[in-house]
């Protein structure tokens, strides 16, 4: 065997036994992507469901009690009756309620005289976003409640018959899962590669490899078998999780995804590489990593925030970041198919950040403490 | 010829230096770590690279070892420039850093077998040299342990072995003796030894203790950046011939005879040492010239000189300041009065481990009574207990009449406590440092302006009070901790480390500080690990393993110790004679 082979031997060997010696590697690698999976599947989801919802009935018709079994049977809504507006108003203050239908005394007879029976619609408007859902969501049970009422002077102006394509369901799980691995694998890729780096310099160990007759290259190739492997090891557990766990459908093809997944996790290690050379202690190394690695992951990547409704000088600082590319093949391969039209850019795009970043940690990276 | 390298006899020289400066940006300051250093070392020899801390020992080690580039000047490693070439000169050389680098998390075998793969030992040869570096470090028993679980000790021979596992021809060691026990350092002083003279490698090895200077075969004397002195140890200690002495005169205080001897015109040096003072007096002065009105009687003997006496020397003709002046006011019944601290059967566990398995001791009024001990042998635990800091697991403790379990408060109140490495606020200045402690003291007023001006003043910080206490030189931090310890007049004064690492100037300084403290009634209890400062107290207890083997004062200490073939047992002979009968005690017991 010729010396530089065994050097490397040697250094991946100690690696390897630092990484299952050590439960902090093996929490971030494995146990932090669970944890992140497990919430985001289950906890957290953007779809609007079981709403509360407050019905106001000034006066019982039979009108009324058809528009409130529409509500009743909706999937969406958990209907609460109220008798007049007043304590509903309380409800919906107090937070009891998240909005309230209010059908005032006159709406059956309105409707029976041929007139637009005027319904009112109050909705918490503290959350945007679900306040719209939700408006969305009773407009839509009025509309079919409506086109039901045969011989009512409103009908749907127009049938609306909604498709929707790549995720039918509308489930937003089925498209957080898949970006969160993006998340995930910058964790090990950047954050946990630049704390152990730092942690040989905070030990003093550095020193004493800077001095053997290893060169720079040696020493960072040593550092990305193996975290290489871990992370690629932290994706497929991650995918597996969503497919079987969270039933997330992978339309695309298994060895694009691999591809796509080894180029990602090389710019994150060579980020983890440039952040290591910078700062030489863990908690330095910590801080930057996730500022300058984990955050962006999580807001710019469109993981969760669409990047195409930021405002333009934010969505030009997204082109930095690694994980928007990797998310982007993420979220086509799970929910679309192999499209190449939307990989292959993307592809390229990780290809050359991966090369930019190693590329820089190579050249920071010098054999001499100053 | 290989590039470069240079013809000629330097090609036989492990070392040589050349105009070396090397400087370092500390925020908007440069400071100069080394400047324009030249010497040359000789092969299959100990060099020791003697200084303080901050004199540039470690800076030097890596612009040798190729870590470090040069502001100018140059480095040579058998004929071959460091800069250069440093690749090959990293083929040449093996390097110990200070903290010995190991990996804590791999057992012994396996960073043995790491540094052979890096140093590219063959496979066929490393049965044997495990065989044979296991054997000499003592570690063979433990190769399946985890680095991190080793002793200090055992952690520094592991760090040793994986150095020497391809026998380089120069051995650079960067203080390898720190923190250890005497026990290891001794051991480690053989296999270095061993090294030398059966595979003729050269070494340069660091230390900040004098004592070990004369365990080199020549030394280079490091201070603030310069090269003071180059040469055979023996030679420096010759040059001092003569000129040492111990003063004594029974029945009165020895620090109010230190203190006044001085002051002495004629007088380079006058330490502590057990009951007699320790004067080195300036070339052709005549012991019996030295004019001591008050002290009638004196009993004055020669001893031999040590290294040290040469140092002191040689930074004096430097500085020429001979510090300030402390008189010290010779306390009627000194070391008699009554208790002040009470310990019994004192246990501090952490989880399984007993930091602190049951110690006993007691101090008077005005005493200074010394812990020493290596690093892990629970001195600073039962310091934090005195302090109120860290609950006891049982025993008990009394300071100045209060029981710590039930009114730490109060007793706090009248302690001050120097921490190892000086608690100060880098970013503030002197001034700012000095007002904040009196606040936290709680002083006001006209006390308040009285003891800022006292410790301004006392310590010679005036002209240093808009510093930046961060870029204090380590003597200044030193007295500026004592300062800011002192703040509430305490009556009791506990110093942990306190002159860990600094040059021997300030130390005498700040031993001078103590001994006029606890002239005045001042209570003091000190830790360390460095033998020469137990000499200076009254009384001290040895300390392994949160254990007492011994309290007495250095004499009694010391007296135990004296056989046929030591006469003039040291400090560390009796703290090394106490370990080993412990060990074989522990032994005995097991069996």
């Amino acid at each position: 065997m010729n010396e530089r082979a065994m050097r490397l031997r040697g250094l991946i060997r100690k690696e390897s036994l630092q990484i299952l010696r050590d439960p902090s590697s093996i929490a971030i690698a494995f146990i932090l992507p669970a944890v992140l999976l497990l919430l985001f599947g289950f906890g957290v989801s953007l779809d609007a469901r079981h709403v509360t919802l407050g019905l106001v009935v000034e006066q019982p018709s039979a009108a009324a009690a058809s528009l409130t079994a529409q509500f009743r049977q909706s999937p969406y809504f958990v209907p609460q009756e109220f008798s007049n507006a007043g304590t509903a108003q309380t409800a919906l203050a107090d937070g009891r309620i998240e909005g309230f239908v209010w059908l005032r005394a006159n709406f059956a007879r309105q409707l029976s005289a041929g007139h637009d029976p005027a319904i009112g619609l109050f909705v918490n408007g503290t959350d945007a976003n679900n306040a719209r859902i939700i408006e969305n969501y009773v407009q839509q049970s009025w509309t079919i409640w409506g086109a039901q009422q045969t011989g009512s002077a409103n009908p749907a102006p127009i049938a609306v018959q909604p498709r929707i394509w790549f995720n039918p369901a509308v489930r937003s799980r089925d498209y957080l899962v898949p970006g969160l691995i993006a998340v995930i694998m910058t964790l090990t890729g950047a954050l946990l590669t630049a704390l152990v780096i730092a942690r040989e310099w905070e030990r003093g160990t550095m020193e004493a490899l800077m001095v053997t007759k290893i060169s720079m290259h040696e020493i960072l190739i040593s550092k990305l078998i193996p975290y290489f492997l871990l992370g690629m090891g932290g994706m497929v557990v991650s995918v597996l999780i969503a497919v079987t766990l969270f039933g997330v459908p992978l339309r695309g093809s298994p060895l694009v995804l691999g591809l796509a997944a080894s180029l990602f996790m090389l710019a994150s290690l060579g980020m983890g590489l440039v952040i290591s050379t910078v700062a030489k202690n863990q908690f330095v190394a910590g801080q930057i990593a996730i500022i300058t690695t984990f955050l962006p992951a999580f807001i710019l990547s469109g993981f969760i925030f669409d990047i195409s409704s930021m405002p333009p000088p934010i969505q030009l600082v997204t082109h930095i970041v690694a994980a928007r590319y990797f998310v982007s093949i993420l979220q086509t391969l799970f929910l679309a198919g192999t499209v190449w039209s939307v990989v292959l850019p993307n592809l390229f795009a990780l290809a050359v950040m991966a090369a930019v970043f190693l590329g820089v940690a190579r050249l920071v990276a010098r054999k001499r403490l100053d | 010829m290989a590039p470069g390298l240079e013809p000629g006899a330097a090609i036989g020289k492990p070392l040589v230096i050349a105009g070396l400066t090397r400087r370092f940006r500390a925020g908007k300051r440069l400071v100069t770590a080394l400047d324009g250093v030249s010497a040359e070392t000789s092969a299959g020899l100990v060099t020791g690279l003697i200084g303080p801390d901050g004199a540039g020992k470690t800076t030097l080690m890596r612009l040798i070892a190729g870590l470090l580039r040069a502001d100018a000047g140059s480095v040579r490693v058998f004929g071959t420039d460091v800069r250069a070439d440093p690749l090959a000169v990293q083929g040449m050389l093996s390097y110990m850093p200070q903290r010995f680098g190991l990996y804590e998390d791999l057992t012994v075998q396996e960073n043995l077998d790491l540094y052979a793969d890096l140093q590219g030992v063959a496979t066929a040869a490393r049965p044997e040299r495990y065989r044979e570096l296991l054997h000499m470090t003592g570690l063979a028993p433990f190769t399946a342990r985890l680095a991190g679980r080793l002793s200090g000790g055992m952690k520094q021979k592991l760090g040793l072995a994986c150095t020497l596992i391809r026998a380089p021809r120069l051995l650079l060691l960067d203080e390898p003796t720190v923190g250890v026990d005497p026990v290891s350092r001794r051991e480690l002083w053989e296999i270095v030894d061993h090294l030398v003279r059966k595979a003729g490698m050269s070494v340069l090895l660091s230390t900040a203790y004098l004592d070990e200077a004369e365990r080199c075969d020549e030394v280079l004397l490091l201070h603030e950046g310069q090269l003071i002195g180059a040469g055979r140890p023996g030679g420096f200690t010759q040059a001092m011939a003569g000129r040492s002495f111990h003063f004594r005169l029974p029945g009165r205080s020895k620090r109010a005879l230190q203190a006044a001897l001085a002051t002495v015109q004629g007088v380079t040096d006058a330490v502590i040492q057990g009951e007699a003072v320790r004067v080195v007096l300036e070339p052709g002065m005549a012991p019996e010239a030295v004019q001591l009105p008050g002290f009638s009687g004196l009993t004055i003997t020669p001893v031999p000189p040590r290294f040290e006496d040469r140092f002191v020397d040689l930074l004096r003709a430097r500085s020429g300041a001979r510090g300030g002046i402390v008189p010290v006011a010779e306390a009627a019944q000194a070391g008699t009065a009554e208790t002040v601290i009470e310990v019994s059967n004192l246990v501090k566990r952490f989880g399984g481990f007993a930091a602190v398995d049951g110690i006993s001791f007691s101090v008077r009024r005005g005493e200074i009574f010394g812990l020493l001990g290596a690093n892990g042998a629970g001195k600073s635990t039962t310091f934090r207990m005195l302090c109120g800091l860290l609950p006891a697991s049982s025993g008990r403790l009394q300071v100045d009449g209060f029981d710590l379990h039930h009114a730490a408060a109060v007793a706090r109140g009248r302690l001050g406590y120097m921490a190892q490495k000086f608690s100060l606020y880098g970013e503030l200045s002197v001034a700012q440092n000095l007002r904040f402690f009196a606040a936290a003291y709680g002083l006001t007023g006209a006390r308040r302006a009285a003891r800022l001006d006292w410790a301004l003043r006392e310590f010679e910080l005036g002209p240093r009070a808009d510093v930046t206490s961060r870029d204090l030189p380590l003597g200044f931090k030193q007295r500026m901790a004592l300062a800011c310890a002192l703040m509430h007049e305490p009556d009791v004064l506990f110093l942990d480390e306190p002159t860990s690492g600094v040059d021997p100037l300030a130390r005498r300084e700040f031993w001078r500080r103590i001994n006029a403290l606890a002239e005045s009634g001042v209570t003091v209890l000190v830790t360390t690990h460095f033998m020469e400062e137990a000499e200076y107290c009254d009384r001290l207890v040895i300390m392994a393993q949160g254990r007492i083997l011994a309290t007495g004062t250095s004499e009694e200490l010391k007296a135990a110790t004296r056989s046929a073939s030591l006469p003039e047992p040291t400090m560390e002979d009796a703290f090394i004679a106490l370990i080993m009968a412990d060990n074989a005690k522990t032994v005995e017991a097991a069996a």
